[in-house]
């Protein structure tokens, strides 16, 4: 294994850059080193002025997500040694605003997370002395949506949402799916309405990167996939019963 | 006067290439698979013209089976069979996604569901080819 790797890193400067460019740097190639290890490594010895975000660096908080020769990783959880001799390169997340080198604006993604109300929603609260009891089988139905760390790749790798930026995706619909599957849960006849919208899940063509991206395993196509078969049993129950099944 | 927009942070928006689906093999592989569905509809069309032969009497569709021979149509067709098995073998694949089947409480994993797809299809497939063949 060589000593050194070079890195190809995106630096935009807002208001002094038309469009962001591609910094070389060399670093040390050490086997235990993640991609961020080396940012940090740059940011420390070689140039303060390089942005990113990151907390955690265990692959929970979900910041530190980043294009790694073009494909969406976790760069905590991304070793350096895989991609020796290199060179790497290292962009913002896609189709995401950036702000600055290797910072994207996150906004849009916020706000449709919020749209997709991702909590417990009661028709009647329980007082505060009454527990939402729920079988091992029924927190099994919904786990695997709520490992979800809001790290945004899934939508990184979305060539939809890249191209129709309006769409809700995949992390959003998992999750909501993930309250829809709650057993304490009684809010999905509300999220019906923003999950299949057009923007919502049938915007979804199902290439399936999302869920090969996704650092948690929550699998989001197939998320989409069932919530589309939810969706149209919901329309045809509006026809056949009566009240629309309500 | 401050303008309200001043102190917004400028930020650089990217632009989907044309060419997106040609940068990673997944992303072509989709497009692939969604162009697919053109070569099923041909292989539809081409099965109501040989049915509309068939019914027409034996000089027609001994017409239809020149016309089948011919350079064009059997490099069409030949392309049209690789797009068909590959169509069936992503659709196949993806059903599992789709179709999320629990038996007490455990989701079925992936394979029990595209198994017996594929069971039925080859099965079928071995039908039809021992009527055809059998004569």
């Amino acid at each position: 294994m060589p000593n050194r790797i070079t890195l190809q890193i995106t630096r935009y400067h807002p208001g002094h850059d038309e469009k962001p460019r591609l910094e070389t740097y060399e670093v040390p190639l050490r086997k235990e080193w993640v991609v961020l290890d080396a940012l940090n490594y740059i940011k420390d010895y070689l140039d303060g002025s390089l942005s990113f975000r990151w907390s955690c660096r265990m692959g929970v908080c979900g910041s530190c997500g980043m294009t790694v020769n073009g494909v969406p990783k976790l760069t905590c959880a991304t070793f350096v040694s895989d991609y020796a001799p290199g060179p790497m390169r290292i962009e913002p997340l896609k189709h995401f605003p950036v702000l600055r080198d290797l910072v994207v604006d996150t906004s849009d993604f916020l706000v449709k997370l919020a749209k997709s109300k991702p909590w417990i929603i009661r028709s009647v609260k329980k007082s505060l002395e009454e527990e939402y009891l729920q079988t091992p089988e029924q927190l099994e139905a919904y786990k695997q949506f709520s490992m979800c760390i809001n790290c945004m790749l899934c939508y990184a790798a979305c060539p939809v949402y890249g191209l129709d930026p309006l769409f809700s995706g995949p992390a959003a619909i998992a999750l909501a799916q993930r309250y829809n599957m709650d057993s304490r849960d009684e809010g999905a006849g509300e999220r019906l309405d923003i999950l299949s919208h057009h923007d919502g899940i049938w915007a979804c063509t199902f290439v399936g990167e999302c869920t090969k991206v996704c650092p948690k395993n929550v699998d989001p196509a197939s998320a989409i996939q069932q919530y589309k078969l939810t969706a149209s049993l919901e329309w045809v129950k509006s026809f056949v019963l009566p009240r629309g099944g309500q | 006067m401050v303008s309200p927009t001043e102190y917004l942070p400028k930020s650089y928006r990217p632009r989907v290439s044309t060419y997106w689906w040609l940068a990673r093999w997944a992303y072509l592989k989709f497009i692939l698979r969604e162009a697919s569905c053109v070569f099923v509809a041909w292989t539809v069309i081409l099965t109501l013209i040989g049915i509309r032969a068939l019914t027409r009497g034996p000089a027609d569709y001994a017409e239809f089976e020149k016309w089948l021979r011919t350079p064009i149509l059997l490099t069409l067709n030949i392309i049209s069979f690789f797009f068909v098995v590959f169509h069936a073998v992503t659709w196949f694949d993806l059903a599992p996604k789709a179709m999320a089947v629990r038996v007490r409480g455990k989701r079925l994993p992936s394979v029990a569901i595209a198994a017996p797809n594929y069971v039925v299809w080859i099965a079928i497939s071995v039908a039809v080819a021992w009527i055809l063949l059998r004569g």
